[in-house]
């Protein structure tokens, strides 16, 4: 055995030579998942600015009836879509999946790293490609009325095919290729090392949730995304003169069959953003109750539930294309099935807190609010399964309502809860509390002023994705417009907490939510060290979940 | 001490729940009701104007009501809950973390409530989606951006375009802004009506929510759905599926008369007011008479 010059030796555990590398190779050849989770987390905030900013200003075309800026109405129904596709794709994944996965998944199941850290790597930095693309397309020739794609996010053909002969749409499904791809990268990364690389003692059965909802996620991108991909490709052979006929009436294709193939990846796609919210949640309110998680293993398997049957009931969402009736019957069915595991979720956490001491700081109040606005969310969609009922609401304002209670409401709000519940554990200071609360409540009721009358501008009739409307719907949509005002100054509050943060630096401890706290991040320091867990950390029989 | 804490968090549990089941059973389920239309601050259903739209309403509002009691319900239960168990009234936590009982009951309840809704709504769809005998066919094809409607039944009544009044214009005509056309689809009153709906470019969707009809007109396609209207007047809807720049701007306008104006309307071919040939040498001697 070679004697090991005394210099060299590592130091106990590693930490004193961390290994980081210098800026350039730490943030652009990253394969840390903490520095990985870290940039996901810009990127979501980056998207978010920009996908806000479109539905800004929709929302400030639509205060009044008329129409105000967008005197090119393509212009408008190019926002619509950036909007969708961008907050979708680039903010509420990246964020959920991307950043807090990348960050927290490895730690809680005792890992030092993701399993295959360079795939890791070509996830993240495909994601930026994607949104140039999407970006790049905003400038380019749609059609004939302007530039960039207005076919909404679902781009139905023949909108998305002869509707838009112009190279715009091919950069959106070159992007879309890219996002997709990344993600398909990083599910396989997620469920490898969830399912391999667990430490010893950390049975599935052990496993925080969180890792469990990153599980159920990652199955769920890796079975719908491939199909998404070859739906993709075919719309874009469709687009090609002379090319494929897949959609396309006149040569024996079918538009609605693109339809079953987007709604197929569709569904689950909303899963997808909402399970990691489901895990983040848990996580806090079983903190701030200081208390384990009520039924660990109905949680869990509520889940696998929720994903299984998000694939069973695409069609809920083309109740009108004139689909047989037993079929609508069956999706009728399907759909209401999902209510009892999303319901075993609500309960387990509302019991969770019962006989607990509740401590209302600010994650718990982002959890609270989630579980109440994701029932109120929740419910409209038992309205929606009804497909009876369908024929009145279906692309009326009462589907943007009901969609943005559980997706604006629901998958916004458990980013903010996770991002202030591990904002001390990744960047190891404190967020100011007064800045916190302020940006929490400013942001809760401007995105209820914005999307509750939505729901009335539904039930009296008004479609989406109109840049005008009657005089009739003037009232509401000047007070949904005005929660738009409401939400940006909480968006402001956000970024001067963000700000005030990193200028102030009030430095956290290991634990700084102590008692209820049990996952295996508040064994670490904060933040914790650049490579954790060089001795496995083992998990106890008895250890609580 | 702990016993007055779990009566004010009952007390408020109560209070909200009742109240935000009034609130919200109230909201959901009044309001001024569209005739025809949307109404001004609506936030209700517009008014039935045939059966499918009755039971739909019928529907609606069991689920309004049932819906309304869950989030009313969970409200309530978290008020309970996190004025009870807050840091200050409940110290130390307790460390349970199963109840099979409770989780049993959580998860047959919503299922008995699931079967509630589903009935009526399945009855509701089938009524809808089983198009009976109808006496009257009418074709709606769905174009950027208006609609073209036909009879098939009556040769000699041509197919005509139906295209959005501008804002002057239907301020002239006195109808309302973005549903008013300049030619209304024709039907008779107390009649079954199929409507046949397709497209020949993009995708639309042929909507009057009076009727609780949506249906999408697919290229390559035609669906048919049906209607009975009860009481003449003048129904109006507006594209529901996006399709290009003009999707705001192709709304829908139903005439629904009486069985005998009906008539007359087809023996004129397509006019009420004397024969379609007429109406064309009427307009032609107009403008030929303008120049003067």
């Amino acid at each position: 055995m070679v004697a090991i010059p005394e210099s060299e030796v590592p130091a106990e555990g590693g930490y004193d030579d961390d290994g980081k590398p210098g800026f350039f190779a730490r943030w652009f050849y990253s394969t840390n998942h903490k520095d990985i989770g870290t940039l996901y987390l810009i990127f979501g905030i980056i998207s978010g600015l920009i996908g806000g900013f479109l539905s800004f200003m929709m929302r400030m075309e639509l205060a009044e009836p008329g129409i105000q800026f967008f005197t090119n109405e393509h212009q408008y129904l190019v926002y619509v879509s950036m909007h969708g596709l961008i907050m979708i794709f680039f903010m509420v994944m990246p964020a959920l999946i991307g950043g807090f996965g990348n960050w927290f998944v490895p730690i809680m199941v005792g890992a030092p790293d993701m399993a295959f850290p360079r795939m890791n790597n070509l996830s993240f930095w495909l994601l930026p490609t994607a949104l140039i693309c999407l970006l790049i397309s905003f400038v380019v020739p749609g059609n004939a009325n302007g530039n960039g794609f207005g076919g909404s996010w679902v781009m139905y053909p023949p909108l998305s095919t002869t509707g838009h002969p112009g190279p715009a749409f091919d950069f959106i499904i070159i992007g879309l290729l890219a996002a997709g791809f990344s993600s398909i990268f990083g599910a396989i990364n997620f469920i490898t090392t969830i399912l391999n690389m667990r430490a010893p003692g950390m049975t599935m059965h052990k496993m925080p949730l969180f890792a469990w909802a990153v599980l159920v996620t990652a199955f769920l991108l890796l079975l719908a995304l491939p199909v998404l991909a070859a739906a993709l490709f075919m719309l874009f052979t469709d687009r090609i003169a002379g090319g494929t006929g897949f959609f396309d009436p006149a040569r024996g294709g079918d538009p609605q069959m693109f339809q079953h193939l987007f709604w197929f990846f569709g569904h689950p796609e909303v899963y997808i953003m909402i399970l990691p919210a489901f895990g983040i949640v848990s996580h806090i309110v079983s903190t701030f109750s200081k208390k384990p998680i009520f039924g660990y293993l109905g949680m869990a398997y509520a889940m696998v539930a929720i994903g299984v049957v998000g694939f069973v009931v695409w069609a809920h969402h083309m109740y009108t294309v004139g689909m047989d009736v037993n079929l609508k019957a069956y999706f009728l069915a399907a759909t209401l099935v999902i209510a009892v595991p999303t319901g075993v979720k609500i309960f387990s956490w509302l019991a969770t807190m019962w006989g607990g001491s509740i401590r209302f700081t600010i994650p718990m109040q982002w959890a609270l609010a989630f579980i109440f606005l994701f029932v109120v969310g929740g419910v409209t969609g038992v309205m929606l399964a009804n497909a009876g009922v369908d024929a009145y609401l279906h692309d009326t304002y009462y589907v943007v309502a009901h969609f943005h209670y559980v997706l604006s409401m629901g998958a916004v709000f458990g980013i903010f809860a996770g991002f202030y519940y591990w904002f001390g554990k990744m960047f190891g200071v404190m967020y100011n509390k007064f800045l916190a609360a302020a940006h929490f409540w400013l942001f809760f009721i401007g995105v209820n002023v914005i999307f509750f009358p939505q729901h009335f501008l539904g039930l009296n009739g008004m479609p989406r994705r109109y840049v005008d409307y009657p005089e009739e719907f003037a009232i509401w949509n000047s007070v949904s417009s005005m929660g738009a005002w409401i939400t940006l100054a909480g968006v402001a509050f956000f970024f001067a907490m963000l700000i005030e943060a990193f200028i102030v630096r009030r430095r956290v401890g290991d634990n700084y939510w102590g008692e209820g706290a049990t996952t295996l991040e508040w064994t670490l320091s904060s933040p914790p060290p650049y490579h954790q867990f060089n001795t496995l950390p083992r998990i106890e029989d008895n250890a609580e979940h | 001490m702990r016993s007055k804490n779990t009566i004010l968090a009952l007390v408020v549990a109560l209070v909200l729940a009742v109240a935000s089941y009034v609130i919200l059973a109230f909201v959901g389920l009044s309001g001024e009701r569209g005739e025809g239309m949307a109404v001004r601050g609506g936030f209700y259903l517009q008014e039935a104007a045939t059966p499918v739209m009755e039971d739909l309403t019928t529907v609606y509002n069991l689920v309004t009501y049932i819906i309304a009691g869950i989030v009313a319900f969970v409200l309530g239960l978290m008020a309970y809950i996190m004025i009870r168990y807050r840091e200050k009234a409940n110290p130390v936590p307790s460390k349970t973390s199963h109840n099979t009982l409770i989780e049993v009951v959580w998860t047959i309840v919503p299922v008995l409530i699931l079967l509630v809704i589903a009935v009526p709504s399945m009855q509701l769809l089938y009524f809808q989606d089983r198009i009976p005998e109808t006496e009257v066919t009418v074709k709606a094809v769905g174009n950027t951006w208006n609609w073209e409607y036909s009879y098939p039944d009556h040769e000699d009544v041509d197919s005509f375009v139906s295209n959005p009044l501008d804002k002057t214009q239907s301020t002239d005509a006195g109808k309302p802004y973005l549903f008013a056309t300049d030619a209304a689809l024709v039907v008779p009153v107390n009649t079954k009506v199929k409507v046949l709906v397709t497209s020949v470019n993009n995708m639309h969707s042929w909507t009057v929510p009076s009727f609780g009809i949506k249906m999408d007109a697919v290229p390559g396609i035609i669906n048919e759905t049906w209607f009975e209207v009860y009481e003449e007047g003048t129904y109006y809807g507006q594209c529901s599926e996006i399709c290009g720049i003009k999707h705001y701007y192709m709304p829908i306008e139903v005439e629904v008369v009486s069985k005998e104006a009906y008539a007359a309307w087809i023996a004129n071919g397509g006019s009420f007011d004397g024969s379609v040939a007429e109406n064309n040498n009427m307009t032609g001697v107009q403008t030929a008479a303008a120049p003067k």
